[in-house]
């Protein structure tokens, strides 16, 4: 009884921050060994196919990669926490420097891409909930459904030929920099932005529909009107509230989608983030670029989730802490 | 009773769009409530009263609801025509009502204190310092210990009983002139039952408030009201004094009722109380019944009430029954 207190409330922060830690390991372990049985010998790309088997071997050894699986993985996750850089075998420079100029571009794009789907998916599920089965409900039904279906790289041309070819209100693609053109790199990354979030939204809008729909059917929504208070109060105090739990779930799981379809939609839009390096470095086997990006990835997967665990407890006040 | 009724429905007939077509769960019910007055309202799972309770709220959910028919008065206003915003404001100020489930009735993520509160702010227009103070006023009204420490807490953090006086408390924040009470204690253990039976009898008479009990136990009637009214299949089939009823039941439904009370106050009822001396089912909404809707597990149906719905006929002061019997006496002997 009493408020839940200090204690409760920091014993579940050390354990969502233990899983954490323990995902974290799983997940690099992961990357290391998928990308280490997997073919194409960096030493031969380096020096090209006319190599000699002596040199191939001096690289290798230079390179670490004689050394068994462990002493490697080892090597590189030391080096990451120490905060050593390894060096792009393509690019010629760390693999840090590179990652964040490339994040400068993906973080924002990604942000605003979920600030796009929520902005639209949230108020476009409340009001199907609230028509329930009528016109509006089913036009957004309709409307998502087709969301749903459409890949972002299409969506993605699609808005390049609308906005860009036809009214000429965006550039078809490229990105100007931060430093050179703050305003000019915003508008940049508001159609790939639109593109990425605007499909999330699909997904999004149906499960707030629908969750608000069952919070709706509750008890307390028909206590909260007994009381006479007013329909906007009831809608988004006393039923939002429970309805966006579920939702904020599957915004954390939807992140990982999101950056999957940051690497095509990167492509469509020729934006130099994360995805296009990724993709680029993986035809070039690149591989301490490949494996720190995908790790980075993954990483930033594990800790919104993370993020969402500590969002739950603040939202959900059952969520007893233990 | 002419218009000193605070609360008069007449001829309130409600539909429901169900799967196997539309059903009428309120057919033509009539009942008066006077100002202070505690008026039980009986009858087994599924006979309307929720429906009832819920219609004179303006709580019904349009569609599948849909009231067909009837008047509902308050204080000389008909509520039926007033609009959304008229009807809202008079929820939770001059009608409230609680609930059969205080463990699923309150918002589990916001604070008791805070939905205790809200009435007072939204009807009374009172600060958020004066609205929580009122609040805790109120919970130390219906006997929450420390009530004050307990303001931020939230819904899961209370027991059932304790859940119920924070229904209580929230239902009677703004004084309302009439508290529809729905099963307040059927979900609660025997003792507290009777704690909160208690806390609502001595809160009525502090506030002058009336009651419109719905319950399922004659015995919380006979404890509470000094009227009762009998419903089966969506109908009134009796109303009576309480001494009257219990004294000398007059409907065959009722006297089968008296017969399967269960122990006062007792949990073994539940919502879903089979009646073991009436043997038979409720008929369901959608059916069609050419006759009395009891004649099927009636001890005493004879042609006539297979053929002809009886009405619903005074049968002496302050009675009233629907039942054929009224008119052919005799039979009751034949088969009593
Ligand atoms: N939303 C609905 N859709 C269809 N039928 C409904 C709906 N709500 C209630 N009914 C029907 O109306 C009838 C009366 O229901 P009501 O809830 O008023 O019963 P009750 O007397 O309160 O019973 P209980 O003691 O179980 O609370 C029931 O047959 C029920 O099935
Ligand atoms: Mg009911």
């Amino acid at each position: 009884m009493g408020p839940p207190g200090l204690f409760p409330m920091l014993r579940y922060v050390l354990i969502k921050f233990a899983t954490l830690v323990l995902l974290l390991i799983l997940v690099s372990l992961t990357v290391f060994a998928v990308l280490f049985v997997l073919p194409g010998d960096p030493a031969q790309i380096i020096l090209g196919i006319h190599a000699t088997p002596e040199s191939l071997a001096r690289l290798r050894a230079e390179l670490g990669l004689d050394r068994p699986f462990f002493t490697q993985y080892a090597d590189w996750v030391g080096n990451l926490l120490l905060g050593r850089s390894a060096l792009s075998i393509h690019y010629k420079m760390p693999v840090f420097e590179l990652v964040a100029s490339r994040l400068a571009v993906t973080g924002p794009l990604a942000l605003l891409a979920m600030l796009f789907a929520v902005a639209f998916a949230v108020p476009l599920g409340i009001y199907a909930a609230r028509h329930q089965n009528r016109p509006q409900d089913l036009a957004v039904m309709a409307f998502t459904q087709v969301g749903l279906a459409t890949p972002e790289f299409w969506l993605g041309i699609l808005l390049v030929l609308l906005f860009s070819v036809e009214l000429n209100w965006f550039a078809a693609g490229g990105f100007p920099g931060w430093a050179a053109d703050p305003l000019g790199s915003l508008k940049a990354l508001l159609l790939p932005a639109f593109a990425l979030g605007i499909i999330r939204a699909a997904i999004l809008a149906r499960l707030t529909r629908s969750s608000m729909l069952d919070v709706l059917r509750e008890d307390y929504i028909r206590t909260a009107r007994a009381k006479g208070l007013r329909e906007r109060t009831v809608i988004y105090v006393h039923a939002l509230r429970n309805a966006l739990i579920p939702v904020l779930t599957i915004l954390g799981l939807q992140l990982g989608q999101l950056l999957a379809g940051a690497i095509i939609i990167e492509n469509v839009f020729f934006l130099p983030g994360l995805g296009r390096l990724v993709f680029t470095a993986i035809g070039m086997r690149d591989l301490p670029v490949v494996r720190d990006v995908v790790l980075l990835m993954a990483a930033a997967v594990v800790f919104v989730n993370f993020l969402v665990d500590l969002a739950y407890a603040a939202v959900d006040p059952r969520i007893e802490l233990h | 009773m002419s218009d000193a009724a605070l609360l008069r429905i007449e001829a309130l007939r409600v539909s429901f769009r169900t799967p196997e077509g539309p059903g009428t769960a309120v057919d033509g019910v009539d009942l008066a409530v006077a100002a202070g007055e505690t008026l039980g309202v009986v009858g087994e799972s599924g006979c309307g009263k929720s429906v009832t309770a819920l219609a004179v709220l303006g709580l019904l959910a349009v569609p599948p609801a849909r009231i067909e028919t009837g008047t509902i008065r308050f204080d000389g206003r008909d509520l039926l025509r007033l609009g959304e915003e008229e009807r809202r404001r008079i929820r939770g100020r001059e009608i409230a009502m609680i609930f059969q489930e205080p463990m699923t009735s309150l918002n589990p993520v916001l604070p008791i204190g805070r939905q205790v509160a809200e009435p007072l702010r939204v009807h009374l227009g009172l600060t958020e310092a004066e609205a929580r103070e009122a609040a805790a006023g109120w919970l130390e009204k219906v006997k929450i210990p420390a009530a004050r420490r307990r303001l931020a807490d939230y819904p899961h953090q209370l027991s059932g009983g304790m859940r119920q006086r924070v229904m209580i408390a929230m239902a009677m924040v703004c004084r309302p002139r009439l508290l529809i009470a729905d099963e307040p204690t059927t979900a609660l253990d025997v003792t507290i039952q009777a704690q909160i039976l208690s806390l609502m009898r001595d809160l009525k008479e502090e506030t002058g408030t009336a009651l419109l009990l719905i319950t399922h136990n004659l015995g919380v009637v006979a404890q509470m009201a000094a009227r009762v009214l009998v419903m089966y299949a969506g109908q009134v089939v009796e109303e009576a004094p309480v001494a009257a009823l219990f004294e000398e039941p007059f409907h065959p439904y009722t006297q089968g009722l008296l017969r399967s009370i269960p122990v006062l106050g007792g949990r073994a009822g539940g919502a879903k109380t089979r009646l073991a001396e009436i043997p038979g089912l409720v008929p369901a909404i959608t059916e069609r019944i050419a006759g009395c809707r009891f004649a099927g597990r009636c001890p005493h149906a004879f042609a006539l009430c297979r053929e002809d719905p009886p009405a619903l006929w005074a049968i002496g002061p302050g009675r009233r029954a629907r039942c054929w019997l009224h008119l052919h006496p005799e039979r009751r002997r034949h088969h009593g």
